[in-house]
Parts: structure tokens; sequence; C-alpha cells
């Protein structure tokens, strides 16, 4: 067997039932094994975009998706996805073709390092040299991805190693010696968890994206219930507890909810679930949490400590490690019931804000378009977002009812990897409508994706927030420079119907809201991809806004 | 990264492999880590390398390096020596001016107090061995600092714990 067959046999052994990617000169062995195999080949337009495929598929499959990319500009091309999803922690296993072993070094024709340029975004990067070691390389490459810390995994293939012949095993198990990652949380420390939590007044649970890597929303919902906690969750944790719920605060941060960054400075004792104290969830490091007792549960030792240090740390999978402190507190636990006076505090802080928040005054604002589209999707709908003001109106008004039907670029605020993502997300889960909240300058960047959703049947609704501007750096030239713009004009350029239209998808543009209605309506019914074009003044801003640096009890409301 | 704090010697089994140095200096790199010396070499087990790194940092620090180093997927495993339960040693060769007699007999004094080799000697130079404690290095390096160091070439800290210490 070949070692480009060998790799697409271990694929198919794995489960993956599609792979994203573009060919090219050193990687045409695996495009040659591909023929007759039994996964889907999607062709992108460009191999960023097959990464962000991959990405988005892994997201909601909650398994590692594909991608392939030939070398030189091909690999090169999927740095961004590689990194966009080591930032996210999400499991992406990308394949490079690369020049021949004897090139290796001699400035090939398109000959890249990908190792070495990968290396800073990637959980670990491949480069078999005999076509022998393919079956096990793909085994440990899936294993290193999915398991532990999600990450992206790099397998870079010498073009003749894939052309290579030799006698094939196919390993069912594989030891990593340098890598064992803790699941299992150690019972003293959920000990002392179990005692902070019982003596604290006015407890909150920060849920991150750890939740959502590990699934662990009944469990996240159980403990929450059990304890009448008020939830908030960092912005990559939006959707990691219902949104609807009656304990649900939304995201907290730079561009959280205002309630949620008030609540979450009275409390007593935070339970941080799967987050890594971001800046841009927590603001400043030293101010965040003074005074209050801080949980913190991870399943990466080096999160422990790294940003913010704390009381008590429970390092493994938070499915299990939520599930015992659940257990040892349903034996302790006396109720908080609605007259409580913290869960009294939650109610009187979420109307506190509805009432003084006001909304930007015009028929279509994004705040009233993003409400409606909650509104007319099912449920199970899945979103994703672009990166800018509208992935922070989506932070913001978008509710998530199922968890874990929400994702976005948040880490990397990878601009154009939300069109795509969505387009991989389609292929995970076809059944349900899927969403990319967007902004013209980010579905610029990989609008030609739209060949990939039309021809490959993988219809999903583009709903641009379209200012024609670079809203977000718009935004923060208004607030720090004075209204100095600078480079932020997009000049009513390009015609977005037009662009839906030319790639054979459907345009609308929708000016007011019975019409918006309508489009979105049409947009579900729909068998190919719908751009909804909404044009939105270009002054809006996003409240509230705790700018870069500062705490957040310092946050703008614009009220 | 912190410049004060305390000197700290870091050992590491990483697989004996190509590319493992450079995810390590990748790393120290990417995360602002400051390192005083690094040295790696083979040990009794010929698919791992030990690897011995110094470095003056403050606690905190110290922390997030041993947990990033143990995160990379080609280290095996790391410890922080204690300096008191662990031997450690650098070599160093300094060449040095040397034409007259009596600088030469100087130095040649001062290498055998100091337990270390002249190991070439020429015309105009001479050239000295001598391995110890980096402490024991910079007191013999300022010794003959006078008569003008030409080259100097020191290799890092290699560290083992001692006796039965694991
Ligand atoms: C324009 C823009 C604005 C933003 N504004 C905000 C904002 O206002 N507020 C905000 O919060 N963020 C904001 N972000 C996102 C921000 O940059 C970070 O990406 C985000 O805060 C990180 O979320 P997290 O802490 O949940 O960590 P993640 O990046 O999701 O990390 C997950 C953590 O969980 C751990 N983990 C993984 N799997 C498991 C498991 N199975 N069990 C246990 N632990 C696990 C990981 O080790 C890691 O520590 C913004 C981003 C952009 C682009
Ligand atoms: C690839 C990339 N380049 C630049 C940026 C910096 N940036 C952040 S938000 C933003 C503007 C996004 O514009 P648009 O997609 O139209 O969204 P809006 O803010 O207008 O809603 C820019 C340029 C980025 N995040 N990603
Ligand atoms: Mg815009």
């Amino acid at each position: 067997m070949t070692g480009a067959k060998a790799l697409i046999h271990a694929l198919e052994k794995e489960g993956v039932d599609v792979v994203f990617g573009l060919p090219g000169g050193a990687n045409l062995p695996i495009y040659d094994a591909l023929v007759g195999a039994n996964l889907r080949h999607v062709l992108v337009r460009h191999e960023q975009s097959a990464a962000h495929m991959a990405d988005g598929y892994a997201r909601i499959k909650r398994k590692a998706g594909v991608c392939f990319a030939t070398s030189g500009p091909g690999a090169t091309n999927i740095v961004t996805g590689l990194a966009t999803a080591y930032a996210d922690s999400s499991p992406v296993v990308a394949v490079t073709g690369q020049v021949p072993l004897a090139m290796i070094g001699k400035d090939a024709f398109q000959e890249t390092d990908i190792i070495g340029i990968s290396n800073p975004c990637t959980k670990y990067a491949f480069q078999p040299r005999t076509a022998v070691e393919i079956p096990e390389t793909v085994k440990k490459a899936f294993y290193i991805s999915e398991s532990g810390r999600p990450g992206p995994v790099l397998v870079d293939i010498p073009k003749d190693v894939q052309q290579a012949t030799a006698d094939m095993h196919f390993p069912d198990l594989i030891k990593v010696r340098g890598y064992n990652p803790t699941t299992d949380a150690d019972m003293s420390e959920i000990g002392r968890a179990v005692e902070l939590l019982l003596k604290a007044e006015r407890p909150i649970i920060m849920a991150g994206g750890g939740v959502i890597l590990s699934g662990a929303f009944p469990e996240l919902q159980a403990l929450a219930e059990l304890m009448m906690i008020p939830v908030v969750t960092t912005f990559k944790g939006k959707g990691a507890f219902p949104e609807n719920h009656p304990l649900a605060m939304g995201p907290i941060g730079m561009h959280g909810h205002a309630e949620a960054n008030k609540i979450i400075l009275e409390a007593d004792c935070i339970l941080a679930v799967g987050a890594r104290f971001s800046d841009r969830s927590v603001g400043r490091f030293d101010e965040f949490g003074k005074g209050m007792s801080i949980i913190h549960m991870d399943i990466d030792p080096a999160e422990i400590g790294k940003n913010k240090s704390v009381d008590v740390a429970i390092v493994g999978d938070v499915k299990s490690s939520l599930r015992t402190l659940v257990k040892w507190l349903s034996k302790k636990i006396t109720k908080r019931d609605a007259e409580d006076p913290w869960l009294r505090r939650r109610k009187e802080l979420i109307q506190y804000y509805q009432e003084t928040i006001k909304d930007y005054p015009r028929e279509i604002t994004a705040k009233k378009s993003i409400k409606k589209l909650r509104e007319l999707l099912p449920a199970n709908a899945i979103a994703t977002t672009e990166v800018g003001q509208c992935q922070m109106w989506a932070s913001l008004h978008f509710d998530v009812i199922t968890p874990g039907t929400f994702f976005s670029s948040t880490g990397l605020g990878t601009m154009g990897f939300g069109f795509p993502a969505s387009i991989g997300a389609k292929a995970a889960r076809p059944q349900v409508p899927v969403v990319d909240i967007a902004g013209d300058g980010s579905f610029n960047m990989t609008e030609n994706s739209l060949a990939v959703s039309v021809l490959e049947k993988l219809p999903v609704i583009v709903f641009l927030m379209n200012n024609y501007m670079l809203g977000m750096v718009a935004q923060w030239q208004r607030t720090f420079y004075n209204r100095r713009y600078s480079g932020v004009h997009q000049h009513r350029c390009p015609d977005y119907v037009k662009i839906a239209e030319a790639y054979g998808a459907q345009g609308i543009r929708a000016q007011s809201m019975a019409e918006l209605e309508n489009a979105i309506k049409t947009a579900l019914k729909s068998d190919v991809a719908t751009v909804i074009d909404i044009p939105i003044d270009p002054d809006e801003d996003v409240y509230p806004f705790v700018a870069p640096g500062s705490s957040l009890k310092d946050m703008i409301t614009g009220a | 990264m912190s410049q004060n704090g305390s000197w700290y010697i870091v050992s590491a089994l990483v697989e004996n492999k190509p590319g493992v140095l450079f995810r390590i200096t990748n790393l120290f790199r990417a995360r602002n880590f400051n390192i005083d010396s690094i040295t790696v070499g083979i040990t009794e087990q010929p698919d791992l390398s030990r690897m011995t790194i110094t470095t003056k940092s403050d606690e905190k620090t110290l922390d997030q390096l041993v947990k990033q180093l143990r995160k990379l997927i080609d280290v095996v495993e790391v410890k922080v020596l204690d300096t008191d339960k662990s031997v450690f040693r650098e070599l160093a060769l300094i060449k040095m001016k040397a034409v007259d007699p009596t600088t030469r007999s100087e130095i040649m004094n001062y290498a055998s107090v100091f337990r270390g080799n002249i190991i070439d000697i020429g015309k105009e130079t001479m050239t000295v061995e001598i391995t110890g404690t980096p402490d024991k290095i910079d007191a013999f390096k300022s010794l003959v600092e006078q008569y003008g160091i030409t080259q100097l070439a020191r290799t890092g800290v290699s560290a083992l714990p001692r006796g039965a210490e694991l």
C-alpha cells in the first residue's frame, strides 16, 4: 500500500467523513488516493477557508475536523486557520504535502518549513519520513488533537513518502510517552471547593469555553440549579448555559452584558469552569476577583495561576469534576430560594440595565435585527459570527438556547472565519439551519466560499450587518482618536446581493424590519446559501464597553 | 520577564529526536522566558536526552516555565532541582594573553588552585580548562581578567540529583 493510500485509510479508520482542501504538486498522490475513497472531499477556493471549515466542523461534532493543502503557499495559507483553532483550543488535523525528502533544505520549488512556521500555533506537528510510519502518525495526530485540551495538529508528508509503498499496520492503540493529559480531578481539591462554595453568600459561576469543549452542559446546569447560583460566561463560553434560563446572566468582559459585569464584581466566590481568565473577559488581572475566593477548574495545569492566582485549583475534565462536585454538594446543600437577596440582586441588575441602556434610534438596527433573527430561528439552529461589532452584537443580543450551538473566533479574532466555519458546521449537522452573523469587512475576506456552499449543497445564511465599515476599528477611532477615521471606509463596495447572485446563491437586501422578517423566512426555506444584506448606520456603537487595560468596574454603558 | 529572583536549575528528560531543541527554545522565546544557559546531551537511555536549563526568575515565572515545558509533547519529565541536593558543573575554556614568564607562571598557579588545566600554550597566549559551579568559573575569570581574556567559551550547566534522589 502507498503512503497516500495509508493516509486515507487511516482517516477512514478515525471515522472521518469529510475533508476540506485544495490540491497542488506536493499532495497529488494524496488526491489520487482520494478517488474512490469512502470520504467526502470538499474543494475550497482558498486553503485558509479549508482550515476554518475543518474548525467549524470540529466545534459542532466535537471531534477533529480535517483539511488538506499542498506544500509552500498551500501550507502557509492554512496557518491563519491553525492559529485560529489553536487560540480557541479546537481540534483540527491538517495534512500538508511537502517536497520530496531529498529536496528538503534545498530551497526547492514550493518548499516551505511548515513545521517551523506552524510550531507556535499547533499542539504538535509530525513529518513522517517513511511510508510505514503514516498509520501510527495519523492515529497519534488525532489522539493529541482531540484529547486533553484540544488543538490543531499538523501532518506534513513529503511527496516521495506519499508515493512509497510498505506493508502497513494500522494500530488501534498508541501511546505518546510525553503526553498524559489529566482527566480526573484531585478529590482533596474538590473537597476544598465544596467548603468555599458552601460558605459563600454571593457565589457566581463563570463558565468558559472548556464547558463547551467537554460538552458538560447537563453537569453545569445541575450544579447551578442545585445551588441556585447565577451563571455568567466568557464570550467563548457563550451558550455553555441556556441564555433564557432564570439563572443566566450572559457573557462578561470588554463587551459583556452590563448586569454580568456588575454582578461578578459583587460576588464573594467565583467558580471559573473551563475558562482561562483572558484579558478580554476579566479586564485587569490584578483588580479582577479582588477580595473574593476563586475556584478554577481547568484541564490544562499550565492555566492554573497563569493570569490569576486562585484559592483552589481543580485540574481535570470539567465534565467529571462537575459531576463529582454536584455529588458532594447535593449531600450538604440547602437550596437558596427565590427570595434570597443574591438572587433578588440578579433580577434587580437585569431590570436596571434593561431600563437604562437606550436603543439606537433607527428603524433598523443591529440589535433589533439580531433579536428578530433569534425569534425566527429554531432553538437548535447553529450560529457563528465574523469579527468586530457584528460579533459583539451577536454576543449581546443573540440568546443561545440550546447549549453548544454558538461559536466564534474568540481568541484570535480572525475576520473571515465565520463564513467558512459555518459551512463546516453545516457539513457536521446538515439538518439544522446555520447562520453566520457577519460584518461586511469580515465577509469580504472569505466570501469566495460561496462557491463551496453552493456547489457542495451546504446552504448557510450570511446575516450581514452591513455598515460598509470596518466598524469595530471605527468605533475605537471615535472613542480613542477623537473621530479621526483612518482606513476604515469600505465605500459601498461591493454590492452583496450581486456577489451572492454571481455565485449562484441568493441575495436579499432588507431595509426595514418587515423586509428583514421576510428575508429570514425565505432564507430558512432556501436550499442555496442566502446572503441577507442589512444596511445599518455606520455610527452605531457597541455598548457596554470596558476600555482595554481597564477594570470591569469602569464599564461605559453608553447610557 | 523579571531579571530578579533566584537562580534555578531545571532538568528535563526529552525525546532524543530532531526538532526537540527547536520546540523548547521557541517556547522560551514566545513566552518571554529568560534563560541563562541550556545544555543537551544523551543519557543512559538512547532515546532520551537530558536538558539542563538554568534561569534567574521569580517563583511565578518558574512555575509557568515548568508547566509550559511539561505541556510539550516531546518533553517526558521536568524537575526543578534543589541546588543543595544536586551536583552541577560547568566547563569553561579561557584563552588569555600570556607573553612574559611571570604572567605565565601566575596563570599556572591560579589554574592549579582552581583545579584547572592548561590545555594549550601558544607564543602569546595560554588556554585554561576549568570545571566547576558557575560561581567558581566567574571567580577564576575575574582573577585572570587582568591579563586580557582574548576568547572564552562556557558550556552551560549540567546537573544531576545527588545520591539516591531521583
Ligand atoms: C472583538 C472581540 C471582543 C471580545 N470581547 C470579549 C468579552 O467581552 N468577553 C470575553 O469573555 N471574551 C471576549 N473575547 C474573547 C477573548 O479574546 C477570549 O477568547 C475568551 O475570553 C476566552 O474564553 P475562555 O476563558 O472561556 O477560554 P477558552 O479559550 O475557551 O479556553 C478554554 C479553557 O478551558 C480549558 N479546557 C478545555 N477543555 C477542557 C475540559 N474538557 N475540561 C476543563 N477545562 C477545559 C482550557 O485549558 C482553557 O483554559 C473577545 C474577542 C474578540 C475577537
Ligand atoms: C484578519 C483580521 N484583520 C484585522 C482585524 C482587526 N479588526 C478587528 S474588527 C475589524 C473590523 C471588522 O469589520 P466588519 O467585519 O465589517 O465588522 P463590523 O465591526 O463593521 O461589524 C478589524 C479590521 C482582525 N480582527 N482580523
Ligand atoms: Mg462592517
